[in-house]
């Protein structure tokens, strides 16, 4: 019964990690764009939850969409006025950059909120756990699942079946054919990399209770997006979303099971699969 | 002319001696008008807080006991080293060299206090540790003493607490670097000679993002409590996640040091906090008539409770006033780390003196337990082990 506690604890720390960087695996892997402050915006996400809830008496459940909103907003922002100069520099540019501005943003938020831990205050219903047939289930990873799930399978739908999702794919594949087309391939940019940013700040506001927050975090996190981006290959949403169940699950189990060698399974893990496809589990092959 | 130009230089060699003796003189006349304090904290950075409380509380012993003593004007020259080492030395040869401090007082992390330690050695500069908490430090220099305390007074004293009052069994859950190990091996000594058990060690890592399967670990291994530490930010997030599973429902304690319950951070930790027993030397509630003025200035100046760093802070200040009372003004290292060996007095957490042969802090270890007290939670104090010195030290 053990185990089946720890695989739901493993699936629920993978879907957070999935929400977190799935916005990573959307500007690397249909934008080209290496962008290593994604875990910025996901932090905005979390402090404006925190703030909206602890400070101005927010329900938690509105609190959650506004960190997306806000998060999105901020994106749109900075894309228009910082991130679209870049698309189109080497890969080296972009990551000085985007490291820039995570070493501003933790000064920014340790300068405004201070460096210490914050946490969001949950409404009783979510928190504890219930046992359902001797497994013990925690009620906010719970929800956690659900929320993930849903995002999940709604991110598929619009990629594969919208318009929108064969517009994004098209400026990807060859952005001056689509301009052609009459695609408005610019803004069709702007829109993903917003979405991307609000779901990592919704992953950033999910996660407080779980990760923990502080000004700290884009950098602390960093790595695991990275982790499962690679791993998961940035061609598709099903790669990211496997590898970060793999990573989860493996991660809950490796610390459970083998608590000394516990924070090495993740990276094992890694290292196991890129020598198998180097290319992530969903990789582009060499072509582009 | 070659006896000519020998006089001429010899001549010009007299007068730059004499000039630059003067010069001496001179610059030994100012040192003396004013005594100037090196402190070096962290002020950005993860550790950001410690270096807040040791400044505030300085400042406001300054506010409280004017900036003169013993005819000497007090200077303080703040340095923040963002608890890296490199910048701790560096910061330290600076203030020495250039500023010519007489002092030099902070450090948050063992590591930053070991860089500066042969600078006060070499410069014979008293070096007053006030916060960082090892027991090796007052050892790695002649001129260093410490106003904070050591992790091994507290982690023994909860093992020779627990193993007393009916806990048997303990599982072990802490981070995996040099104080986390301090404090692990510390308590499991005393703990297994009082006659308990350890049924579960774990060593979390120290970016650890979950607790989750650590937690799971616990609960399996039934045991009567947990022995927690870990680093500041996390204990936060250790509580609640052990109230999530379920850990305090099913009877598990949680004990430890108390760093982990720091004043600082108890109200951000929630009422999963509550009944988590720890041993340190300093509650924000110790019921001293000291202790509650003190309180109540530091509330009224920074609006926020003090927590165990702000009182390491203070007495440090508090001892270097002393002992400069004591040398009557005299600021030279030799006759302050003399005059500091052996001194005694009432600190807001109760009576301390410094150790004269190790130069180390003795203080009384108190047990207490989290309560909320008007919607605010405290550590509250039940017991007290009276004058403890560094158990790291009186081992050898």
């Amino acid at each position: 019964m053990t185990l089946l506690t720890i695989l739901f604890d493993g699936v629920a720390y993978g879907m957070l990690l999935f929400v977190l960087a799935c916005g990573l695996a959307v500007t690397l892997g249909l934008m080209n764009f290496v962008n290593l402050a994604h875990g910025a915006f996901a932090m905005a996400g979390g402090y404006v939850c925190a703030v909206l809830v602890n400070q101005s008496g927010w329900p938690f459940f509105a609190a959650l969409p506004m960190a997306f909103v806000a998060s999105a907003l901020i994106g749109v922002v900075l894309e228009r006025s910082l991130y679209r100069h870049l698309y189109t520099r080497p890969h080296l540019d972009q990551v000085l950059f985007s490291v820039g501005l995570v070493f501003m943003s933790v000064a920014a938020v340790d300068y405004i909120m201070g460096s210490s831990r914050v946490f969001i205050t949950l409404p009783a219903a979510l928190q504890g756990q219930f046992d359902l047939y001797g497994v013990g289930i925690g009620r906010y990873r719970l929800m956690i699942i659900v929320i993930c799930g849903l995002l999940t399978a709604g991110l598929q739908l619009v990629l594969a079946r919208t318009r929108f999702g064969s517009r994004l794919r098209a400026a990807v594949d060859d952005p001056r054919a689509a301009s052609g087309l009459g695609i408005n391939v610019p803004q069709v940019f702007a829109l993903t990399f917003a979405f991307g940013c609000g779901l990592a700040g919704l992953g950033g506001a999910l996660s407080a209770e779980i990760l923990g927050l502080d000004p700290y975090f884009p950098l602390k996190f960093m790595i695991y997006f990275l982790i499962v981006v690679t791993v998961g290959g940035s061609s598709s949403i099903t790669g990211p979303f496997l590898a970060s169940l793999l990573l989860g699950i493996g991660d809950v189990a490796g610390k459970y099971y083998l608590p000394k060698l516990g924070p090495f399974v993740i990276y094992t893990i890694m290292i196991v699969i890129l020598i198998w496809r180097p290319n992530g589990l969903f990789g582009r092959t060499a072509t582009r | 002319m070659g006896t000519l130009m020998l006089t001429g230089t010899r001549t010009l060699w007299q007068a730059a001696c004499i000039a630059l003796a003067g010069a001496a003189l001179i610059a030994t006349a100012q040192a003396q008008e004013t005594v100037k304090i090196g402190l070096i904290l962290p002020m950005t950075g993860g550790q950001a807080s410690t270096g807040k409380q040791i400044d505030n509380a300085v400042k406001l012993y300054i506010q409280q006991h004017g900036d003169t003593v013993a005819g000497k004007k007090i200077e303080i020259i703040l340095k923040d080293d963002a608890t890296l080492p490199d910048n701790t030395k560096r910061m330290a040869q600076e203030l020495i060299v250039n500023d010519k401090v007489s002092i030099i007082a902070g450090f948050g992390i063992t590591p930053a206090a070991l860089a500066a330690a042969p600078l006060a050695t070499q410069g014979k500069i008293p070096q007053v540790v006030m916060a960082a908490g090892t027991s090796i430090i007052t050892e790695r220099s002649p001129y260093i003493v410490r106003t904070s305390f050591t992790l091994a007074q507290s982690s023994t004293i909860i093992g020779d607490w627990a193993a007393k009052n009916g806990i048997k069994k303990v599982a072990t859950l802490t981070s995996d670097y040099a104080p986390g190990n301090d404090a692990l091996a510390a308590f499991k000594e005393h703990f297994i000679a009082g006659g308990g058990e350890i049924v579960e060690e774990v060593k979390t890592p120290l970016a650890n993002p979950d607790f989750a399967p650590f937690l799971q670990r616990m609960k399996d291994s039934k045991p009567d409590a947990v022995f927690v530490f870990v680093p500041a930010g996390q204990g936060g997030s250790f509580m609640k996640q052990y109230a999530e599973r379920g850990l305090d429902k099913s009877g598990i304690k949680v004990i430890g040091p108390g760093d982990v319950m720091d004043d600082d951070l108890l109200n951000g930790m929630g009422d999963a906090a509550i009944g988590a027993v720890t041993a340190h030397m300093y509650s924000a509630v110790h019921p001293s008539a000291l202790n509650k003025e003190f309180v109540a200035a530091y509330k009224k100046a920074y609006s926020t409770r003090p927590g165990f760093m702000a009182v390491g802070g203070y007495d440090g200040i508090h001892l270097i006033y002393e002992a400069l009372k004591k040398t009557g003004g005299k600021a030279d290292g030799d006759s302050l780390i003399e005059a500091m060996k052996g001194m005694k007095w009432e600190s807001p957490r109760g009576p301390i003196s410094i150790d004269p042969e190790t130069r180390d802090i003795v203080q009384n270890i108190y047990i207490r337990k989290v309560e909320k007290q008007d919607g605010e939670l405290y550590n509250v104090e039940f017991a007290t082990f009276e004058a403890i010195k560094d158990p790291g030290k009186t081992k050898k």
